[in-house]
């Protein structure tokens, strides 16, 4: 080969910068490994294609263990954030999950700048036309123009661009999310070094000019306040800034109507469409059909960023064609003059088939080969990061000879993830639920960090600054909890009357704090009043005390689960 | 489906007139072809004989002809274990039966361990777990009932009603998840009082399966019931009456002396098995102490004491004995009055605290009653034969208790005023044991039923 055409710069090929291809990207610079990521276009770096949203029901368990392990999703959406949210406030702390609108534009700017800035990093836009392997094993990676890199190990995050197919109607593309360029050539070169492939399907809804929606018959939505940072380096006073609303109006039976009477032109039920799609996330028209007896479907109004005029219309995904979109839209409440910027559009896309890695994520019989994201068939930006986190740590030990980091589903979300991956033959677009976590009280979102932290420390990811902290706050809940357990307040007419005025009983006899706490009525914060050797401390060491404290009949249940687990 | 190949007597032992070896497996019909002759010792071609077709032949023992057969091939997954069977039908005889058999190991096959047969129909998803455990309670069903039962059994009547159980679970566990993955969309405001109503329909249909469970085992393997009373208070015309013609079902027990024998009868769908102790002989004084002592074994084992009393003789020392005797053990007893054709009662029945039936043996007097009060001892008044299906296996029962133990946890949680999220842990446990009583796992069966009944996503 030509040596001018050889470049031998980089130890490591990320091909893919979105969720996945960032996070490996930073996570195999960080650990000092010279690193180029591919990118089919720089302004897609970080791109939010489908709902301009991070985290949500166990999605946000999922980036606060990315985070404490040292990823970047969590710090970035605390700084591009516009609304935040945490769901699932009224149930137990098992299923909170936090949720944030991003700025689409800041989000995308924002990673990317981290990523120009990141040492032993290089973004390279071009499209990755060929794997190269010897014997076997990895051995770079062949772009468009030709260049070849000679690197030790190679992550795939290649997202839903290779192959990528987009439907509207009888409008069919061969496109990537956003009309940007697919990547048609990198499929076959896997498919000859040994990788099996699905064809799996996603879809997106409309986006429309919010000149053109009357938000005074949508019921608007608030975020929180105060509001709690995704990231556990994030100071939360940093965080307290103006939000903006989301807005919920409903579909109804004139929208429904609309879409039985264009089934004919829909290609999903037209059979254009040959991917799986996830049933988590059906089109609109999917509900429809699936559920004829509900006379409406929700719909939520959501702000692009706070630069452009663009609404996503969560809830109505659509492969419609456009004439048809555009009818349906406007017969919701709200719409009914509704502009469409972006077409709804379905896509269809090549990914791997999850049995054929490791924990890792490194491909059983390709050394050298990693795979993170929504390839690997998941779905949602966040499982996407996750993986890319875990994929790009993994590449970096195989570099050192050092062993993988692999967590298991008693550790972690990500566990989970990974494991219902590699493990079981995927049908659909796979989406991470809290339900499909065994043990869903051990985590929480709240103890990510204690959980983790750990474990990004002997990777590498966390700095003895940040190891420091979380020992602090280690100690501080073990001795806060054990001065609670000790203290103890009689049965006077005083603490009786405290009691009673709080909601509770009257003490029949003296107890110590901890057994007060246990009272379902009664919290940590509850009794500062009769607590007053109580030391100063943050909301979450206070958190930790409360949940620690008030559940650990369920959580000790677990844990004897756990090494039952661990056992097998 | 299973690697290697099993072979069994698949007959009854003991001599009979023809006996079956079955062989099961993807090696059976290799194995037969190896054995299978003709008279004259010429292969036969049983490697391409069709499914569910006979061949004639002869197994040979190297040069030597063992027996005269009929062979017949099941191809997978048309046979009882869904895999290659071969069924050979030779001469019954320990003998024959045990030689073949030998040649078919000597051939590549494992002798089969019991049950094996069931359950290979059960890993390879021919019946479900209740079915199987059904077959090996057909083959060694003693009564009718059990047989019954069994085959009710076998056709899915505990299988139905345990999905019917799961399928509750399931739709109001996928409800809670769908609303905490989605809790914009579905709300939880006021449902703890809503599952528990649920939850306490379920309780009370588990807790009937395990209430009849008890009569189900009673009736599988029947009553013991011992008629005891002092000597010539007639409790042999009492077995005769009882027994009726079912009276040819006599036999030995083994490892007894003769005196005692055993009847097994069903009085109108209830199945007693009768230990008629008038064998003893009752002449001399001595050896009716020794009748009294032996009374005492087989109270002690009873399930119920038909306690017989002569109404023409006034209640003595012995009667007061045998009564001591049941009231030590604890037993259920059923006092009979007998003789009560003859005229009004000397005995005084009213110091024994047990229910009282006047009765006749000779005048066919009182069985009517006597059904009755069995009835109501054993099935508190409910005995319906052939409607319910029985749970009766100890580890269903198990199983029943734990789900219903698990519901009971949710009952607990929801009482206690916590978050829904809590419910789902205990459901699933709850769902999981019925599906052990079924053989059933719950894999992916909670995302399969939260992405049918509810419509979530963007």
């Amino acid at each position: 080969m030509d040596n001018s055409l050889v470049i031998k710069d980089y130890e490591a090929a990320v091909v893919g910068a979105g969720h996945a291809g960032c996070e490996a990207a930073l996570a195999l610079s960080r650990l000092g490994i010279k690193t180029v990521v591919f990118t089919v276009s720089i302004n897609s770096v970080a791109l939010m294609p489908c709902n301009p949203n991070i985290g949500g029901s166990s999605k946000g368990h999922l980036v606060r263990e990315l985070d404490a392990l040292g990823g970047e999703m969590g710090k970035n959406i605390d700084k591009t954030f516009i609304q935040s949210k945490m769901l699932n406030k009224s149930k137990g702390p098992a299923v909170h999950s936090l949720r944030a609108q991003a700025d689409k534009a800041d989000y995308s700017r924002e990673m990317r700048e981290v990523l120009e800035h990141q040492e032993n990093l290089s973004i390279k836009q071009a499209e990755v036309t060929e794997l190269l392997t010897e014997n076997g094993r990895v051995k770079g990676v062949k772009i468009r123009t030709g260049l070849v890199y000679i690197t030790k190990a190679v992550v795939l995050c290649t997202g839903v661009y290779l192959k990528a197919r987009c439907l509207c109607g009888e409008a069919i593309t061969n496109t990537g999310p956003n009309g940007l360029q697919a990547a048609n050539l990198l499929s076959d070169s896997l498919i000859k070094a040994g990788v099996e492939i699905h064809r799996y399907k996603t879809g997106t809804p409309a986006r429309i000019d919010g000149r053109t929606i009357d938000f005074s018959k949508m019921v608007p939505q608030y975020g929180d306040r105060p509001v709690i940072p995704f990231s556990f380096s994030t100071d939360p006073e940093d965080v307290q800034k103006e939000q903006v609303p989301c807005y919920l109006t409903y579909t109804n039976e004139k929208t429904h109507e609309v879409i039985r009477g264009s089934l004919d032109r829909s290609p999903l039920f037209a059979g254009v469409i040959e991917g799986t799609g996830p049933r988590y996330c059906p089109s609109i028209e999917d509900k429809v059909v699936k559920f004829p007896d509900k006379d409406k479907h929700q719909v939520f109004l959501e702000p692009e960023g706070l630069h452009t005029n663009e609404w996503y219309v969560d809830g109505m995904s659509s492969s419609m064609p456009e004439d048809v979109q555009l009818q349906m839209y406007r017969s919701v409440p709200g719409l009914e003059n509704a502009d469409i910027v972006r077409n709804a559009y379905a896509i269809e896309y090549d990914c791997f088939k999850g049995i054929q890695l490791k924990h890792s994520l490194e491909f059983k019989n390709i050394p050298g080969l990693f795979s993170g994201g929504q390839s690997n068939g998941s779905s949602g930006y966040e499982e996407a990061a996750a993986q890319g986190l875990i994929a790009g740590i993994n590449a970096a030990m195989f570099i050192k000879g050092k062993e993988p980091l692999i967590i298991d589903r008693s550790e972690g979300y990500i566990g989970v993830l990974i494991d219902d991956l590699v493990t079981k033959d995927g049908i659909e677009p796979y989406r991470m639920m809290t339900s499909r976590a065994e043990y869903r009280l051990l985590l929480r979102q709240d103890n990510a960090d204690l959980r983790l932290r750990r474990k990004g420390y002997e990777v590498g990811l966390i700095s003895d600054e940040q190891m420091k902290e979380l020992e602090n706050k280690e100690s501080a809940i073990r001795q806060e909890i054990e001065r609670l357990g000790k203290k103890i307040v009689g049965a006077s007419k005083e603490i009786s009357e405290f009691l009673t005025s709080i909601g509770s009983t009257p003490l029949v006899t003296g107890v110590t704090l901890e057994e007060l706490i246990r009272r379902p009525e009664l919290s940590y914060e509850d009794l500062a009043p009769i607590d007053p050797d109580r030391p100063l401390l943050s909301d979450a060491v206070r958190e930790q005390i409360n949940i620690e404290i008030k559940y650990r009949g369920y959580l000790e249940r677990e844990m004897r689960q756990v090494s039952l687990f661990k056992k097998i | 489906m299973s690697e290697d190949t099993i072979a069994a007597i698949a007959t009854a032992s003991g001599a009979s007139g023809i006996g079956i070896i079955r062989i099961s497996g993807p090696k059976a019909v290799d194995i037969a072809q190896s054995l299978m002759f003709t008279k004259s010792g010429k292969k036969l071609d049983i490697l391409n004989q069709p499914s569910h077709t006979v061949k004639y032949g002869f197994i040979f023992d190297g040069k030597e002809p063992v027996d005269e057969v009929l062979l017949t091939v099941f191809r997978a997954p048309r046979s009882y274990t869904a895999e290659d069977t071969v069924e050979i039908s030779c001469h019954g005889g320990t003998f024959v039966l045990r030689r073949i058999l030998s040649l078919t190991v000597r051939s590549g096959a494992r002798l089969a361990e019991p049950g094996e047969f069931t359950k290979r129909a059960f890993m390879n998803g021919r019946i479900d777990l209740t079915e199987a455990e059904s077959v090996m309670d057909i083959i060694s069903s003693g009564n009718e009932f059990a047989r019954k039962n069994a085959l009710s059994v076998l056709r899915g009547g505990i299988y139905e009603k345990i999905r019917i159980l799961r399928d509750g679970i399931i739709h109001e566990t996928a409800f809670i998840e769908a609303a905490l993955d989605d809790p914009e969309h579905y709300s939880l405001e006021g449902y703890g009082d809503k599952l528990k109503d649920v939850i306490n329909k379920l309780l009370s249909d588990i807790g009937h399966m395990i209430a009849l469970s008890d009569t189900g085992k009673v009736l599988k393997n029947g009553i013991k019931t011992v008629i005891a009373g002092k000597p010539n208070v007639g409790k042999s015309s009492i077995l005769n009456l009882l027994s009726g013609e079912d009276r040819a079902i006599v036999t030995e027990i083994p490892g007894t002396t003769r005196d005692v024998l055993v009847s097994e009868i069903s009085l109108d769908g209830i199945p007693l098995i009768l230990y008629d102790t008038a064998g003893i002989r009752e002449t001399e004084d001595k050896v009716e102490r020794i009748g009294v002592e032996r009374s005492r074994k087989y109270i002690e084992e009873a399930d119920l004491v038909l306690f017989t009393l002569d109404s023409t003789t006034v209640t003595e020392k012995e009667d007061m004995e045998i009564y001591d005797c049941i009231r030590e053990y604890g037993k259920k007893c059923i006092i009979l009055l007998n003789k009560t054709d003859l005229g009004s009662s000397v005995a005084d029945s009213s110091r024994f605290s047990y229910p009282v039936i006047s009765f006749s043996a000779r005048e066919e007097l009182g069985i009517s009653e006597l059904k009755e009060k069995i009835g109501e001892l054993f099935f508190a008044g409910a005995f319906s034969s052939g409607e319910d299906v029985y749970v009766t296996g100890e580890r269903q029962i198990e199983e029943l208790k734990s789900a219903a133990g698990s519901l009971k946890l949710v009952i607990k949680s929801i009482d206690e005023k916590l978050t829904e999220d809590f419910y789902t842990v205990d459901l699933m446990d709850a769902y999981s044991h019925l599906g052990n009583i079924i053989g059933e796992d719950t894999d992916d069966a909670l995302f399969d039923r939260i992405f049918k009944e509810f419509c979530m996503g963007k």
